[in-house]
């Protein structure tokens, strides 16, 4: 018969470490809320006491900008969301098929593969604020039949092609971590290799990166701003249109304020994601 | 108290599933404790408490004299006392065989680079490893690997090893060479607990056998009474089906 909870009672030892290790829990808990106390404070003491405080306060923190210019930049920060919704997918897309292009054998496959890192030795080469501006002002000047003037989608393409090379190299390490022995495995069981890759590799490759591409991903989220310089009425631009009429600065704190809102969730689902994939893989190795 | 390490009433559960109850050992200096039982009958979980890797729900833990099971102890203090060598060998994969040992002598218990590789080539000589030294882990044999493991868990000259079924995932030919270590070992009075799936082993090197079931000392005594004449229904059955041939 298997034992079960219900015949046992605490020891009065027990008792008494349970209670102490509550003591010792309480005790760190109030250490760490008296530090942190102490180090905010002293921060905001530090700006706030500085001789400059007054006016960066007038500049950067007044209330009534901020009122003013937050439904404009509420809007343009739409953008950089619908931006952001837009490219995300499509960069996977091209991220995986880029990785996967380099990971092939195949002799005839070769120009590909050859193109394949070309492309991401590029794109990671050159900052994406010259992609972007590139795609955005470049692209329209060569008056080509068909293709879009649109500053917007233009961006947007500058971002995944920008984008596309980095997680392209995300994937090739996932990829690369795999054992050898599983590829092998799976030859051994007369899958080719387009068939290993697809049902063997990837899917183990893709759970072991997912924390490194949402890591890449929050850094997209805030990259939409780079699209402020070819003039997409976005947050970044919004503020600025508001701040060069009106000479104050605060809609700039704004969208920071916006982004941080964005990214902060995303970040904890990141390292919430990375924890429970760790406690998985660890769970049989205790 | 000349006992290197005691337990009364250690108690563990993970949520509704109790795996040690009640659980009473004594170990004397020189002892070898072998536990044995199937597995799933907590011989991992009582090493891995003893180490203080896991928190125990009840119960005590007394290492030379000191409750260790206090939440107040300093689980490092202890575990620099005490060696644990692991089915999975564990060897660091980035550190050559060498470096692996002197570690622990040096970043821990503060011993001068010359004076733990001396030692710990002392170790590996005599475990007959010396021409390994600078090899890295992953260039050797499993049987190879965990002899490493053991010398590394010797280095720092623990007052108890424990072992933790150190020879389930080697063949019989290289779980030879692995025995003959511990049975080295023990002849030098190395205090050792250690669970283990080799009763012959057992019968020939433990002072003391013990015999858990569902998480319980069901039966312990020496290997002559143990393994002749076992006073549980239950050991008998288990020893019948492990000893068969």
């Amino acid at each position: 018969m298997p034992p079960t909870e219900a015949d046992w009672t605490p020891s009065a030892r027990q008792v008494e470490r349970d209670a102490l290790r509550r003591r010792l829990r309480l005790r760190s808990g109030t250490i760490a809320t008296v530090a942190t106390v102490v180090v905010i404070g002293l921060l905001v003491l530090g700006v706030t006491s500085s001789p400059g405080w007054p006016r960066v306060k007038e500049f950067f923190f007044s209330w009534e900008d901020a009122k003013a210019a937050f439904p404009d930049v509420l809007k343009g920060f739409g953008k950089n969301v619908l931006l952001f919704l837009i490219a995300e997918p499509l960069i996977l897309l091209l991220g995986a098929a880029v990785a996967v292009v380099r990971s092939t054998t195949s002799a005839a496959m070769f120009p590909v593969r050859l193109l394949a890192v070309f492309y991401t030795d590029l794109f990671r080469g050159v900052p994406t604020i010259l992609v972007v501006v590139l795609a955005g002002f470049g692209i329209p000047a060569l008056q080509l039949q068909g293709v879009t003037t649109d500053t917007f989608w233009l961006g947007c393409g500058a971002l995944v092609l920008s984008y596309g090379a980095y997680v392209a190299e995300v994937f090739r390490s996932g990829i690369d971590s795999i054992h050898p022995s599983q590829v092998a495995s799976a030859d051994a069981l007369g899958l080719s290799h387009g068939q290993a890759m697809r049902y063997v590799v990837l899917p183990q490759a893709t759970r072991r990166v997912v924390p490194p591409l949402l890591n890449d991903f929050v850094s997209l989220q805030k990259d939409t701003a780079l699209l402020s310089s070819i003039f997409v009425f976005d947050a970044l631009f919004t503020a600025q249109d508001y701040a060069s009429y009106n000479f104050n600065y605060t809609p700039i704190v704004v969208v920071a304020a916006l982004f941080v809102a964005l990214t902060i969730p995303l970040a904890r689902f990141t390292d919430w994601l990375g924890r429970r994939m760790m406690r998985r893989e660890r769970a049989g190795a205790r | 108290m000349t006992e290197v390490l005691r337990t009364e009433n250690v108690r563990k559960a993970y949520g509704d599933k109790v795996v040690l109850r009640d659980i009473d050992l004594v170990v004397e200096p020189h002892d070898v404790v072998c536990l044995i039982g199937s597995s799933g009958s907590g011989k991992s979980t009582l090493l891995r408490c003893l180490d203080l890797l896991e928190d125990i729900d009840d119960g005590a833990i007394f290492f030379e004299g000191q409750e260790i099971s206090d939440p107040r102890v300093d689980a490092r203090a202890v575990r620099r006392r005490m060696g644990i060598v692991f089915q999975a060998y564990n060897l660091f994969p980035h550190l050559t065989v060498l470096d692996n040992l002197t570690l622990a002598p040096r970043k821990a218990h503060g011993v001068d680079r010359a004076t733990a590789e001396a030692k710990s080539m002392e170790l590996l000589t005599a475990f007959g490893l010396a021409d390994k030294a600078r090899e890295h882990p992953d260039r050797l044999s499993g049987g190879q690997q965990q002899r490493v493991a053991m010398a590394r868990a010797m280095a720092t000259d623990p007052a108890l090893l424990l072992l933790d079924e150190i020879t389930a995932a080697l063949d019989p030919e290289l779980t030879g060479e692995v025995l003959e270590i511990i049975r080295r070992l023990a002849g030098e009075g190395t205090t050792m607990v250690l669970a283990t799936h080799e009763m012959t082993f057992a019968r020939d090197v433990a002072t003391t056998v013990c015999f858990l079931h569902d998480g319980a000392i069901l039966e312990q005594g020496p290997p002559a009474q143990i393994f002749g004449d076992p006073r549980e229904e239950r050991t008998r059955q288990f020893l019948r089906r492990v000893l068969q041939p």
